[in-house]
């Protein structure tokens, strides 16, 4: 009798797991279908909006004590860039790095590290918080990014402030895979929006984004860009990259990363 | 004595049978995608920020010998839960991964899709809540069929009515007209308590949000608490309707059901037909 029973009990199994195994891709292809998504996606714009609306657009992310600093805080996605051009500006000790900042402004800069560490500066202790959940908090230190742009002057026109970074974190055949970040001028002239250059009192690590790395606070961890080369005012971001603002953007996440 | 005969009375308004179902769909997608969100980063910390080494809770996959296993540990407390949690999948294609995939959506990884499936249900969810609550307050339903009367709360009719509950039977007659201690109770307790903990702790994960309201974190005790606090009372969420199902079924199923579609639910009533 045991024959029939575990061939219906296989069969059954069979039965469940198919079932499960088609209800799953059915999910699936539901979930992932692109005009499904764009629809969710409008949810962005009123996460955005809501947000701007009841958050005043100076209030400050919160700011901890030196107590509260992470031991351990992680360093994610590129941690240690092997671009040709980056290797060599480690090697040299980013003595030859530039800060460009150009695009839409009226006086494009081009600064040392020395003339970055000269400018008016914030130091700030914040919880950097990841999209995929965890927390560290850290201590920065960078020049602020809203005096920068008044010494370039921004032209009417621009928009948007974006960072093209030294690392690429995927390789592909458009050099679509270099990384890059754009905000906007409400979070580019935010009191704690920094070029930082430093980390918990050190030299910005090179797994943090030495030499300089952005640090808008009030927004998720991929919008803080590390390893800046060059600022660029844009007035408008579709021409770049994938066209949505940002290398994680362009992987599907927010522009607006501030939840 | 006159034979019992069923009557249909009118029990849920429209717009509590409208959220209700606007409800389901936003709560299980909102489950699935927060699993698919949790699966990003399976391990859950206290306080503001992560103590990587020391997590509360974490689910993980581990080397035994040549053998890969499912390891979730809570506090101190470690369990092997190979197939569940920790390293889950097809025979021949499991993966470390928190929850197994028919819990999270999409069922893969993909966290950029399932942030989108869960903040555009976070918004029905919380609109729908709101429709929910204005309605009752006007219609009288949180007045008149939630909020627990002097009777109610008598020792001797919660004990009474845990005891009937526990036996599996339900009143059948006039006393079904209204909902009885228990049933206030859990349904004041998700709609009031757990589902804006649901929504205060998911706005304090926010680094934007957390920016005008600072006092979200000083409430929930940091944004690594809230995490934390948003994941028991999602489990919480899950307790509820477990048991809502099963007391759904218990008490009749399809008559359930048609309340919460038609509005009419049938009670025995005794007496000649008027």
């Amino acid at each position: 009798m045991t024959g029939p029973t575990t061939d219906r009990r296989g069969w059954l199994k069979v039965a469940a797991a198919s079932l499960g195994g088609l209800w799953l891709a059915a999910c699936d292809k539901f979930a992932t279908d692109p005009k499904t998504l764009k629809v969710l996606a409008r949810a962005e714009g009123l996460t955005r909006r809501a947000q701007r609306l009841v958050v005043d657009r100076k209030a400050l992310a919160r700011e901890f004590s030196a107590a509260d600093i992470s031991p351990d805080f992680r360093a994610n996605g590129s941690i240690n860039p092997d671009d040709k051009d980056y290797r060599a500006h480690v090697a040299a000790g980013f003595a030859d790095y530039r800060l460009v900042i150009d695009g839409l402004v009226e006086r494009p800069l081009s600064l040392s590290l020395a003339e970055l560490r000269a400018q008016p500066a914030r130091t700030q202790i914040t919880r950097h918080d990841c999209v995929e959940g965890w927390s560290s908090i850290g201590k920065w230190t960078g020049a602020r990014l809203g005096p920068l742009l008044d010494q370039a002057g921004l032209k009417k026109t621009a928009r948007y402030i974006v960072f093209h970074c030294a690392d690429t974190l995927e390789q592909t055949l458009d050099s679509s895979g270099q990384y890059y970040e754009s905000i906007d001028l409400v979070d580019a002239y935010h009191p704690q929006t920094i070029l930082a250059y430093a980390m918990n009192d050190k030299v910005l690590p090179v797994a943090h984004g030495a030499p300089v790395r952005l640090r808008v606070e009030r927004q998720l961890g991929y919008k803080q860009a590390k390893y800046v080369m060059r600022l660029e005012a844009v007035e408008d971001f579709t021409h770049m990259g994938r066209g949505n603002g940002g290398f994680w953007e362009d992987r599907g996440y927010e522009w607006y990363a501030g939840i | 004595m006159a034979k019992a005969r069923k009557v249909l009375v009118y029990r849920h308004a429209a717009a509590t049978r409208l959220t209700h179902w606007i409800n389901v769909l936003a709560v299980s997608l909102l489950l699935m995608s927060g699993l698919q969100i949790f699966n990003a980063h399976p391990a859950l910390y206290w306080g503001q920020k992560s103590h990587f080494a020391e997590p509360w809770v974490a689910m993980t996959a581990e080397q035994r010998g040549a053998r890969t296993i499912g390891v979730t540990r809570i506090g101190s407390l470690t369990i092997e839960t190979t197939g569940l949690f920790g390293y889950s999948g097809k025979p021949g294609a499991q993966e470390p991964r928190g929850f197994p995939a028919w819990t999270t959506l999409p069922s893969f990884r993909d966290l950029a899709d399932g942030r989108r499936w869960h903040f555009f249900f976070a918004w029905l969810f919380v609109i729908n809540g709101v429709v929910y609550w204005a309605m009752s307050l006007i219609n009288g339903h949180a007045r008149k069929d939630l909020l627990p009367t002097r009777t109610d709360l008598a020792p001797r009719n919660v004990w009474h009515e845990i005891v009937t509950h526990a036996k599996l039977r339900f009143p059948k007659g006039e006393e079904a007209r209204r909902y009885n201690i228990l049933q206030k109770g859990a349904y004041l307790a998700a709609a009031a308590l757990l589902l804006p903990l649901m929504v205060g702790t998911g706005l304090t994960m926010s680094p934007g949000f957390d920016a005008g309201a600072p006092w979200l974190l000083d409430l929930f005790g940091g944004r690594q608490s809230a995490r934390t606090i948003h994941f028991i009372t999602a489990s919480l969420v899950v307790a509820f309707i477990v048991v809502h199902l099963v007391m759904v079924v218990a008490s009749g199923t399809w008559n359930n059901i048609r309340s919460m579609i038609t509005g009419r639910y049938a009670i025995e009533v005794e007496g000649e037909p008027r």
